[in-house]
């Protein structure tokens, strides 16, 4: 397997985007990348986006956007898994760099949330769900991880003003990045007075419905040092599944498929986790953030609340998770989430995160998860 | 929600609880499955599931999908039943501030929803207080 | 030798008051109340209709029969409320309770004495041998037009019956249907509530049928009021069972186990049938009961039911009528009701 470089990064300013339709976001996004990354041309696309179907009518989605790029007949392919599609599309497109079938690859992930009612959104998004035995019951994104949340704090005390001090940390970094599409900072008091969705969980737990794209360029490490390029690599990558529905689980309250992904990313790049100095994860709802950093292992199971507010996982703790906002601030396009997470990392190494900027960062980990934990993804990246 | 036909192939399980039980390690796949999740066998015996329980966990839902936006708010919740297999459903008949871990329940079969004015109706089980 | 071998009954938990319902037409409660002998009925929940008490009521008879339901080879359901008006709530309920495929199902309409005439016909197809066991429900949810006087009293409620030949909990003795034809209450297809003929629907309707069935069971049966220790009239207002049992020659205590209408409102199929299974609550060995329904339309069904020692071991296998009409009850204001009986006009 060779070694794999990102070389450019795109990504546009989130938020509701009436005035853009899907292929104008990812089209605009993927040439930022390309542009970034100084190559015309590319061997393959992989684009993650969960569901253009149900938000916009459209499937056979890659070979739509390839011709909207300008770039057919170049193979794509779109690449599914819930929440997780982004950044399952960037391991796709890492396995085939790293196995030498393509040189290099365009990764990008995109959703348009803004075409359909709210109650049709959170219908579209309840498809991560068990649709029979789940959605078929009225439970919604929200529903699901308030009952892990209402687990969690039964079994571990975690309380809701650690769940609001999340959502504080993460508008707190989405305040200095000028692509977020919340781009202000909330205080527990505002996170604990805010509507209530799904009880414990408030409309300021939760990450909003947004329109936006991310992409990156891949190619041989080989190939990134020969044009001059900084030298990040994906060093590491992870994949599991867990059960789709959440009453097949014994622990409410853990991430078992981020915890086996981020194993077997750190495997491979032959890391422990204490060795990583920035995290971008799936702060779908507060409560995961929390949940993530214990399967993660930066904290002890359980531990997760009591971290935040210590301020291990600020921007200035010992471990500092979501400098770019996560996906509270900065905006939750399903499909392009993934990607928008390495986005940031490769910033972070290059030393281009303005005010977000963790000083001496050298490695980084994303970690991208589907539904309420069927699937996660993980990756390693490093700066040489 | 569901065409008719994706209704009316889980009705064994909505309205009689079906589920099958492994002949390889006992576990009660609901609804029934082609392989064990727990020994890979793929024999199953023809079980039910028990009638009651409690919460091992519960929310109330106040932003609901389409099909449901009459009912919010309304709660939900997932109770380890007698039998030991865990299910997620509705509950109802029941005043929010008295859902909690550990509340006992029994299942009643009730509406889920509807397809508009005109369409089909779907039942099926939900939580009550025992 | 045939008769009933399992009750069970299912009423929903929310209740609202006449004073409730006066406050919003600017209507006299205490008149209305005096006049209708009624002081609240029950509503149900928006996921409760006549098919989802079928059911439950169902599944309480068959507790307290402990049969196989497997065997059971006919099930009716008799209401004026069926969720559809093409596609039987007695296959929902044949299913869910698991006597399907080999078993015979009708949805049956009589206004309020649909749930009797399922009786009628179940306890005859097991009298016959055409089956073994053969189940009747009497479910309604009902809609009373807003600002009419039946909106004080249509209410929500189900009464269910297994018949067999052996382990008898009530022996039926005799039946009797009286029926003519009469326009004192209707409602045409497509239209949402029913109408009525006013006062019009007391003494050619209701007393008419309901002694002329009485009357006609008692004179084929050889029997007498002072015969029967229980006595249940059909049920659609407070006043009217125990004019008519008067009329009849009936005492007010044979009247009073099995009348509930004045917490529970007329849960029209369900009205005697629900009578019926309170007054088993109650009953023992020996006793005899006779059961007179009334339908709109119009007729009367009627029963001589002598109970048997078995009631003693079956009765609390299930909840008791009065347990679920006088407990965990939930009050609802004009507004949730309204919403609940989709009384307000929303978007399309």
């Amino acid at each position: 397997m060779r070694d794999v470089a990102i070389i450019g990064v795109g990504m546009t300013k989130w938020g509701e985007l009436w005035e853009k339709s899907l292929r104008t976001i990812f089209t605009e996004t993927a040439l930022l990348a390309l542009e970034d990354a100084g190559v015309d041309k590319f061997d393959s696309l992989f684009v993650g986006c969960m569901s253009s179907g149900l938000f916009v009518g459209q499937e056979h989605l890659a070979s739509l956007l390839a011709d909207d790029l300008g770039r057919i007949p170049v193979p794509a392919a779109r690449v599914e898994s819930a929440c997780a599609s982004g950044g399952l599309a960037l391991r796709q497109g890492f396995i085939e760099v790293a196995s030498g079938a393509s040189d290099v690859v365009l990764v990008g992930g995109v959703e348009k949330m803004t075409d359909v009612t709210g109650c049709e959104a959170t219908y579209a998004l309840g498809t991560a769900a068990d649709q029979e035995y789940e959605g078929y019951h009225g439970l919604t994104f929200p529903g699901l991880y308030a009952m892990m949340a209402v687990a969690h704090m039964h079994h571990y005390g975690t309380t809701r003003e650690q769940l609001a001090m999340v959502a504080v940390k993460n508008h707190d970094n989405g305040s200095k990045n000028p692509l977020a599409q919340f781009p202000f900072k909330v205080t527990v008091d505002g996170v604990l007075n805010s509507v209530l969705v799904a009880d414990p969980l408030r409309i300021l737990d939760c990450s909003p419905i947004t329109d936006g794209a991310a992409a990156v360029v891949l190619c041989p490490a080989e190939m990134a040092r020969k044009m001059k390029k900084p030298a990040i690599r994906i060093t590491g990558s992870g994949q599991a599944t867990d059960t789709i529905a959440l009453s097949s689980r014994r622990d409410l309250a853990w991430l078992e498929s981020t915890h086996l992904a981020a194993g077997k990313a750190l495997a491979m790049a032959k890391r422990k986790i204490e060795d990583i100095h920035l995290f971008e994860v799936h702060d779908c709802f507060t409560i995961a953030e929390i949940m993530v950093t214990e399967a993660l292992g930066l904290v002890k199971k359980g531990q997760g609340g009591k971290a935040v507010e210590d301020g291990l996982t600020a921007r200035g703790g010992r471990f500092p998770v979501n400098p770019s906002g996560g996906l509270k601030a900065k905006g939750h396009p399903v499909g392009a989430t993934g990607v928008a997470q390495a986005v940031e990392v490769v910033k972070q190494l290059r030393g281009e995160a303005g005010d977000r900027q963790i000083k001496g960062a050298k490695r980084g980990l994303t970690q991208n998860m589907g539904g309420t934990g069927g699937s996660s993804v993980v990756h390693v990246f490093e700066a040489d | 929600m569901p065409t008719p036909s994706r209704y009316w192939r889980e009705i064994p399980q909505r309205y009689r609880l079906e589920a099958g039980k492994c002949k390889g390690c006992g576990f009660v796949a609901f609804p029934p499955r082609v392989v064990c999740p727990k020994c890979g066998a793929r024999e199953f015996e023809p079980t039910k599931l028990a009638e009651a329980g409690k919460l091992v966990t519960y929310t109330v839902i106040r932003v609901p999908p389409g099909p449901f936006e009459d009912q919010a708010p309304y709660a939900v919740g997932i109770a380890d039943l007698d039998d030991g297999v865990r299910l997620t459903a509705q509950v109802v008949d029941c005043d929010f501030d008295r859902l909690a871990v550990g509340m006992r329940v029994r299942l009643e079969f009730r509406k889920l929803s509807e397809e508009g004015h005109a369409g089909v109706i779907y039942y099926g089980y939900k939580f009550v207080p025992e | 030798m045939a008769g009933i071998i399992g009750y069970g009954a299912d009423i929903p938990r929310n209740r609202i008051r006449v004073e409730e319902i006066a406050k919003v037409w600017g209507a006299d409660a205490p008149s209305y109340k005096k006049g209708l002998m009624l002081e609240e009925k029950s509503v149900p929940s928006p996921d409760q209709d006549t098919i989802t008490m079928s059911v439950e009521s169902s599944k309480r008879a068959l507790k307290r029969a402990g049969i196989d339901p497997r065997e059971i080879g006919a099930v009716y359901v008799g209401s004026e409320s069926h969720p559809y008006a093409v596609k039987p709530s007695g296959t929902v309920l044949a299913e869910a309770i698991g006597a399907t495929p080999a078993v015979h199902t009708a949805d049956l309409e009589f206004a309020c004495k649909a749930g009797t005439e399922g009786m009628f016909i179940a306890l005859n197809l097991v009298r016959s041998g055409a089956v073994k066991y053969a189940l009747a429900v009497g479910a309604d949810t009902s809609q009373g037009a807003p600002g009419d006087a039946l909106e004080y009293s249509a209410a929500a409620g189900a009464a269910a019956f297994l018949f067999g030949k052996e382990r008898l909990v009530a022996d039926v003795l005799e039946t009797y249907s009286y029926t003519t034809d009469m326009p004192d209450f209707w409602r045409r297809e497509y239209m949402y509530y029913p109408r009525h003929g006013g006062r019009f629907t007391g003494e050619p309707a209701y007393f008419a049928h309901v002694t002329g069935s009485a009357r006609g069971i008692m004179a084929k049966a050889g029997l007498k009021p002072a015969d029967f220790k229980y006595v249940i009239f059909h049920q659609p207002n407070g006043k009217f069972p125990f004019r008519v049992g008067e009329m009849l020659g009936f005492t007010k205590p044979q009247i009073e186990p099995g009348w509930l209408v004045n917490k529970l409102g007329n849960t029209y199929s369900g009205s005697s049938p629900l009578g019926l299974t309170a007054t088993l609550d109650i009953a023992k060995a020996g006793d005899l009961v006779l059961l007179v329904s009334y339908g709109s339309g119009a007729g009367s069904d009627s029963f001589v039911i002598r109970v048997t020692d078995r009631i003693d071991e079956v009765r609390d296998l299930a909840p008791r009528t009065r347990t679920l009409l006088d407990t965990n009850k939930v009050y609802l204001e004009y507004g949730a009701y309204a919403k609940y009986r989709r009384k307000i006009r929303k978007a399309e």
